[in-house]
């Protein structure tokens, strides 16, 4: 579906992904996890043409981007933003923007296909009845949902989403997380996801791709990818790897300052023997 | 989507209809009012009589140039409020009116009507605005430099500037030349030349008719233009071709009309409370309703303290001046956020 060689590429002269390389299949759920400033966002921009590759490339099925039309491009490709201003539409006026990929040069009027396809957008995602409703009087859950509807109104095969579930409670992340899931599973849609959040990236993505200072650090299974060794090193803190009970995936605890770290391994092997 | 495609008909058949109306009521009203019915039998007598020169001579030109300018300034309004997302940007607000002021004013005091014919007015009148907005252009965009509060204190000192620079040049000018810039500069539709409000309007039009193609890339950057690329739009080109037509906008009417401010300001946003965001019907509707409120403007211009007459550009610069502070303080009408 996607792959990426050799990638470098920055801001201004300064390079900030170095030397990057990643394949991703059709119908895979793939998150991006790092610390601040390590490149997550900045990988993101590259896939969707924002930032220009100083080497290598990026080839969405076989296709160089930067070869694509735009306009095909965005039929592929879907984005999820954060933070958009846009408080005085209606929902359904917004969701109605995702279409413009499909539009005509000559064409002003949305098509019956436009309205279907905006509607099941909005019924995918549970929001069909606020469509009436201007975006600044819903909640932010509700916001981010209707940011998903839009990114499904392009009808994209590859949906890119940068940190979905910030600034929402656990109810709503969950809500948005169990979405997209859904989204990959029923939709076959490949799905590309900035998580800051370990457990829920661990929770729901089936690779994670480990990013520090602007290189991949790891790219694996969450199993792989999310013990202690490995986080400590990339995100230099004291953490704890536990299983989920119900889901068997890693799960991170964090460790407060005062406790120390081989005091609490040494009781944890004593009660383990 | 047939119920939106409605609404947008009887807009634009409503704001049509006032357009008419106050193109009528124009026709009727000043130092000699001559009624509707009147107008009808004067139109049926032919030429030869007072009121047939009234009519086609002195009032149907302010009229039909009130309609090109205003709707002209109205759509860069719309234009330039879409690319920088903030409705209190506008022609005369970024400065780019100075610019093409000082353009026409370079032109009267070298004297270049004399040497390549009327069309050095709308000429100079771009080349001044284009000069401001590629300015604008490199500092706000390109580079990310200006932020809206500064963009619009560049804008007030650029208007500085050109009116200093003005006044510099009528100051060395020669006395019968300063005559042609005083009352250029009045900003004033009356004793247009023909040839010039032939080719206002058909900038004006010709303007509508491009700039409704970039509707929809004018929808999608009220979402940033980041996300307006991430749908697939050439950002890049449209904001270029955007530029063009609000230069040439802003210099053609300039050139012939002065400086008529806040017309860029006022309209969009009475239009965009009536008849929304989307500009889809935005356009059409800010240049219909410009048009029918800059006549309506100069209508009282002529009429208020006849037989003299205001510049037009006093009375809009009144109303527009009040509205721009009340948009500054109150945060809800800053739609566009941040």
């Amino acid at each position: 579906m996607l792959e990426i060689k050799a990638l470098t590429c920055g801001y201004q002269g300064k390079f900030f992904l170095q030397n990057i390389n990643l394949k991703i299949d059709h119908q895979e759920l793939v998150g991006i996890i790092g610390p601040n400033g390590s490149g997550k966002t900045t990988l993101l921009r590259a896939i969707t043409r924002i930032i220009k590759p100083q080497k290598g490339g990026i080839f969405l099925e076989g296709k160089d981007i930067w070869l694509l039309p735009l306009k095909e491009m965005a039929q592929k490709v879907a984005v999820v933003s954060q933070n958009l201003p846009v408080d005085y539409l209606t929902v359904e006026e917004f969701v109605l923007l995702g279409r413009i990929p499909h539009f005509g040069r000559f064409q002003f009027l949305e098509t019956k296909k436009d309205v279907e396809v905006t509607e099941n957008a909005l019924k995918l995602t549970g929001i069909f009845s606020l469509r009436n409703q201007c975006l600044s009087e819903i909640s932010e859950g509700e916001r981010q949902l209707a940011f998903i509807a839009r990114a499904l109104a392009q009808e994209p095969k590859l949906l890119l989403l940068d940190e979905p579930t910030a600034h929402l409670d656990i109810a709503h992340q969950i809500e948005v997380l169990n979405l997209i899931k859904r989204l990959n599973r029923a939709l076959g849609l490949t799905v590309i996801i900035v998580l800051h959040d370990l457990n829920l990236a661990s929770e729901y993505c089936q690779r994670l791709v480990l990013l520090k200072g602007g290189k991949v650090f790891k790219n694996g299974l969450p199993e792989e990818v999310l013990t202690y060794q490995v986080i400590e090193e990339v995100y230099n803190t004291v953490v704890v790897v536990e299983k989920n009970p119900l889901s068997s995936r890693p799960l991170v605890l964090l460790v407060s300052g005062d406790i120390k770290k081989e005091e609490y391994e040494r009781n944890h092997y004593d009660n383990w023997r | 989507m047939r119920a939106k495609i409605g609404k947008w008909t009887i807009w634009i058949l409503a704001l049509s209809g006032t357009l008419i109306s106050v193109s009528i009521f124009a026709l009727a009203v000043g130092s000699t009012s001559i009624p509707f019915t009147e107008i009808v039998e004067v139109i049926f007598k032919g030429k030869g009589t007072i009121g047939h020169s009234i009519l086609f001579d002195l009032r149907l030109p302010r009229i039909v140039l009130g309609f090109a300018i205003g709707g002209g300034l109205s759509l860069a309004g719309v234009i330039l409020q879409g690319m920088f997302r903030n409705p209190l940007v506008e022609p005369y607000t970024l400065g780019i009116s100075g610019g093409a002021a000082l353009g026409v004013c370079l032109n009267i005091v070298l004297r270049l009507p004399d040497k390549i014919g009327i069309i050095s007015f709308p000429l100079f009148g771009f080349l001044g605005a284009i000069l401001v907005i590629t300015i604008i252009y490199l500092l706000s965009i390109k580079r990310g430099i200006l932020r809206i509060p500064t963009l619009l204190l560049t804008g007030v000192m650029v208007s500085f500037i050109a009116s200093s620079l003005i006044m510099l040049a009528m100051a060395i000018t020669r006395t019968e030349d300063l005559h042609g810039i005083v009352f250029w500069i009045m900003g004033s539709l009356a004793e247009a030349d023909w040839w010039l409000i032939k080719a206002m309007v058909l900038v004006s039009i010709i303007s509508m008719v491009i700039s409704y193609f970039f509707s929809l890339d004018l929808n999608a950057l009220s979402l940033g233009e980041e996300e307006a690329m991430h749908l697939g739009l050439n950002i890049e080109k449209s904001k270029r071709l955007l530029f063009l037509i609000s230069a040439l906008l802003t210099g053609c009417s300039v050139s012939i009309g002065g400086i008529i401010g806040f017309v860029g300001l006022l309209v969009p946003h009475f239009m965009r409370m009536l008849v929304g965001s989307d500009h889809r019907i935005l356009l059409i509707a800010s240049f219909l309703g410009g048009g029918a409120f800059l006549i309506l403007c100069d209508t009282l211009a002529r009429t208020i303290i006849s037989p003299l007459e205001l510049p037009v550009g006093v009375i809009t610069g009144i109303i527009g001046g009040i509205l721009f502070i009340y948009a500054l303080t109150k945060k809800e009408m800053m739609f566009w956020g941040k």
